[in-house]
């Protein structure tokens, strides 16, 4: 299930609810961003969040696609925010669920993984009274290469 | 066509749409570039490292070398900084 929503949300909610009425799946796993008052040498007073409507959507769509024909998933949940956000606040929820823990581990990591470097999002801080854009990070894009290496064993499980 | 600017590329294009008629030759994605990089000193700075500009048509994420048609919606934006 895919949400780009400005809205927060209720992890404790989102979790039960992406089990519910399913008693055979053994693991939950999830990942939650939250915005850090970090901003290089200055302190980040805001983020605001801007995305694509439309594409966002369908890259998600795609991206929990992927997830589920990757590994023996049960469920998936993708949540992000747009729009302006406070130190603290929580941007974005990755959840998978699946009889195996690696699994569920694994499908959580790719998925952020791809969400930094597919989805149409940009940040733009506000450090001390200056909005200026996040530079995209190699590190980001060396993390998402990693996924298109021959899949894993908990990806082989698979069946 | 109609065109769609994010982030920087919309701050250093002045605008967040606009619809364009480029000539019959423009055809694919790096023709684009080059010709709306005419069209005015702002789209010029707009494009002048096309190597850190990404385009979408159609949603879907298109390299230099993909076609492009009058029909077509397509985005340009930097890099993504999501997640």
């Amino acid at each position: 299930m895919i949400k780009v929503q400005p809205e927060d949300f209720d992890v404790g909610a989102e979790l039960a609810a992406l089990r519910q009425g399913r008693t055979d799946v053994g693991a939950v796993a999830s990942f939650i961003g939250v915005v850090r008052d970090v901003a290089g040498p200055g302190e980040l007073s805001a983020m605001t969040l801007e995305h694509y409507p439309g594409m966002t959507e369908r890259q998600l769509a795609g991206l929990e696609a992927q997830a589920l024909a990757r590994w023996p998933l049960d469920r998936v949940l993708i949540i992000h925010r747009f729009g302006r956000l406070l130190p603290g606040d929580q941007i974005v929820l990755c959840a998978a669920t699946s009889s195996h823990r690696e699994a569920a581990f694994e499908a959580c990591a790719f998925l952020m993984d791809w969400l930094k470097t597919k989805a149409p999002f940009w940040k733009l801080e506000e450090v001390d009274g200056q909005a200026s854009w996040v530079a995209a990070k190699q590190d980001d894009e060396n993390a998402a290469a990693r996924w298109q290496t021959p899949v894993s064993k908990a990806a082989k499980n698979k069946t | 066509m109609k065109l769609l600017y994010f982030s920087w590329m919309r701050d250093r294009v002045g605008m967040a749409a606009e619809t364009v008629w480029p000539p019959e030759d423009v055809t694919t994605v790096g023709q684009l570039i080059t010709w709306l990089a005419q069209q005015s000193s702002s789209h010029a700075a707009a494009f002048a490292d096309p190597s850190i500009v990404r385009c979408a048509v159609n949603q879907e994420y298109a390299r230099a070398e993909e076609a492009v048609g009058p029909d077509d919606e397509v985005a340009f934006f930097p890099p993504v900084t999501g997640g």
